[in-house]
């Protein structure tokens, strides 16, 4: 309605127009004393986010400033937070997959950062880079329960309501479970063929991906006017949580043209295997069995290891099928893609499917009996020797 | 219940691949069926034996060149019901045929020749393109609840119960109505070979055949493959003789130990 307003100038508290707005009931903020305008400059897009905490802004115009401010930016990005597990120590800050998507989406291109988070998130536990944090609601009147709010079905209505309002140019969420369980179906209710676990970001539409167990890269080009993507955490260097205090936090479910998400399938419990190790998918150091360790109870010397490196433990698919180790410690193509300064695989051989989720890891160990397993041929330092002499050598000497 | 089972013709897990000029190189490579979905056609199956799920058919789906007659014909031997053959020579590893055309065609094929189906059950992932979208994308296209990485499968009211992996474990979902998508992880069950018999009984079983291009969909690829090359090779490493040794290079030569 204001849009042939053209902006004169601009001190700490008041903008002043070319034309006067005389009819108060036309002004879009009612009985506020700053007239908020709808910006096509992306670069100043922080500076309006800062005037807009300024003076006695209606939060209705606040938002609905914001919501212009991120349409007639060309470039924005919306990225899906990780969820916080049971397991998290603090649920007001971010999960370390989404500061590596974080630090992903500066690679795009400069314009604005908006986080789509299920919980409260303190601004000043969000990184410099985002400007602003749309919260799911968990009032919303379909779901039966909080952890329905987490279920594909929401999220990603969540996030096709985020982007009627808001239309991001691209989203991004991290490549884990929750990532490739939500983003290709909210891709598809947008229209748009998704880009998944993403390994390098070359510009805003072209990226590298792998394929065939990473046998293969491939560089691909996306054509479609919005980016839907996914980015393998382990590639990207977390964001430094440095504090965004001028960060907007937006309640999506408020904005009243937001049709209530559908639930079609409830959450009715996890279970989650607690541990005061470091998480298997961001630990530094990673010591990982396999068959050859022959029992659940030896699990326990790579156990100790872990515990005197301080790193996570982790298991190939066979010594999960064998039941050595449960299945949230599997590496491989099923199951964790990791890549820590530090994996020493013992007893493993080295299939195809296993090597494809540790490869990339700083330095590789393999001890193993088998002087031709493949794990020799991607590891750094290889011993050949019997792991049960080899482990507690290693546990005594250290 | 009426069971829709996708199964994917690719290049055997066991094959060390390599990248020719045109991607990686297919010709003269062994294919089998996708591991995944292996595991989803046993669990039709399994759901067929089961008398509480009143399974009435499995239709296993394929789409690529005529070799996916032969694959087919596996998850008919396995127990499927009738099959049918999506015919295209674009490639299905991620080069031509993406996932948002495989699941317009599975949504095609459920809208127009399989209507009254019940449950889709797919893989999790093709380990070719290592994708995994063709779940919940058909899931989103047919606004159907979805289920992914699905360890166990239960039965419950008119629905099911579905234990699915996630990153910390997994957590349990409720469908409480089908129709529903449901993509299978490794867990799921451990498929069974064919025997004889049910290979010659396979045999006799119908497929139907259509081509990819009579569907009225955009099959040519949204996101362009430029390039497809090998990742860089790590430098080599060395063998150490003793644990000292180990030790001493990780901490003075790695420096990953204190």
């Amino acid at each position: 309605k204001h849009q042939n307003l053209l902006p004169v100038s601009i001190d700490t508290k008041k903008i002043h127009f070319s034309k006067e707005v005389t009819d108060r009931k036309h002004t879009p903020c009612g009985t506020s004393n700053i007239l908020i305008i709808m910006s096509s400059f992306l670069c100043k897009s922080r500076t309006l986010f800062n005037y807009c905490q300024l003076g006695k802004v209606h939060e209705k115009t606040r938002r609905r400033a914001i919501r212009c401010i991120l349409q007639r930016n060309s470039a924005s990005t919306l990225i899906i937070a990780e969820p916080s597990s049971s397991n998290a120590s603090s649920s007001s800050s971010l999960m370390p997959a989404t500061l590596s998507v974080i630090s992903a989406a500066q690679k795009l291109h400069p314009g604005p950062i908006t986080i789509l988070c299920d919980k409260a998130i303190d601004t000043g536990s969000l990184p410099s880079a985002v400007t602003s944090v749309l919260h799911m609601d968990t009032r919303s009147s379909s779901t039966t329960n909080t952890g329905s709010l987490l279920v594909a079905e929401s999220v990603s209505s969540h996030i096709q309501q985020a982007q009627k309002l808001y239309s991001f140019s691209h989203i991004v969420a991290p490549a884990t479970k929750f990532g490739s369980n939500v983003l290709p179906r909210a891709a598809a209710m947008l229209g748009i063929s998704p880009i998944t676990d993403i390994i390098e970001i070359l510009s805003q539409d072209t990226f590298v991906r792998p394929i065939y167990a990473g046998n293969a890269l491939a560089k691909v080009q996306a054509t479609q006017n919005v980016k839907v993507l996914s980015v393998r955490t382990t590639a990207f260097e977390k964001a430094n949580v440095d504090g965004s205090p001028n960060a907007t936090v937006i309640n999506l479910m408020e904005e009243k043209e937001v049709p209530p998400p559908q639930t079609l399938t409830e959450f009715v419990k996890e279970n989650v295997s607690s541990s005061d190790r470091p998480d298997l998918a961001t630990a530094n150091v990673v010591i990982s069995g396999g068959r050859g360790l022959k029992s659940a109870e030896n699990f326990a010397l790579l156990e100790a290891l872990a515990d005197k490196l301080g790193g996570a433990v982790g298991a190939s698919r066979a010594a999960v099928d064998a039941g050595y180790a449960p299945n949230d410690l599997q590496v491989g193509q099923t199951g964790k893609c990791v890549a820590p300064e530090l994996y020493i695989a013992c007893g493993i051989s080295g299939a195809i499917q296993h090597l494809s989720g540790m490869k990339d890891s700083k330095t590789i160990v393999a001890i193993n009996s088998d002087p031709d397993a493949p794990i020799f041929q991607v590891a750094d330092y290889g011993l050949v020797q019997d792991l049960f002499k080899a482990v507690p050598e290693l546990n005594r000497q250290l | 219940m009426k069971i829709l089972v996708g199964v994917k013709r690719v290049v055997d897990y066991a094959v060390k691949v390599r990248v020719g000029s045109n991607g990686v190189e297919l010709k003269n490579v062994k294919m089998s069926l996708n591991p995944f979905c292996e595991i989803a056609v046993e669990e039709a199956v399994r759901l067929k034996e089961n008398k509480d799920a009143s399974v009435s058919e499995i239709v296993a789906l394929s789409i690529g060149p005529k070799q996916c007659q032969e694959t087919l014909r596996t998850a008919l031997a396995m127990g499927c019901d009738r099959g049918i053959h999506v015919q295209t020579d674009l490639r299905g590893d991620y080069m031509e045929l993406q996932s948002d055309a495989v699941a317009k065609l599975f949504q095609k094929i459920i809208e127009e020749k399989e209507k009254d189906t019940d449950l889709v059950l797919v893989g999790k992932q093709s380990i070719d393109s290592d994708c995994g979208h063709v779940g919940p994308m058909l899931a989103g296209y047919m606004s159907w609840p979805q289920a992914t990485f699905a360890a166990k499968i239960d039965l419950e009211g008119n629905g099911l119960l579905v234990e699915r992996e996630t990153d910390q474990g997994t957590e349990t979902v409720r469908i409480p109505k089908l129709p529903a998508v449901i993509s299978c992880d490794l867990r799921l069950n451990e498929p069974r070979y064919a025997t004889l018999p049910n290979i010659m009984k396979a045999k006799k079983k119908k497929i139907d055949t259509f081509q990819a291009e009579d569907f009225g969909i955009d099959l040519e690829p949204k996101n362009k493959v430029l390039e497809v090359f090998e990742p860089p090779a790590r430098k080599e490493g060395i063998f150490v003789d003793d644990v000292n040794q180990l030790i001493d290079k990780l901490r003075n030569e790695a420096a990953v130990i204190p």
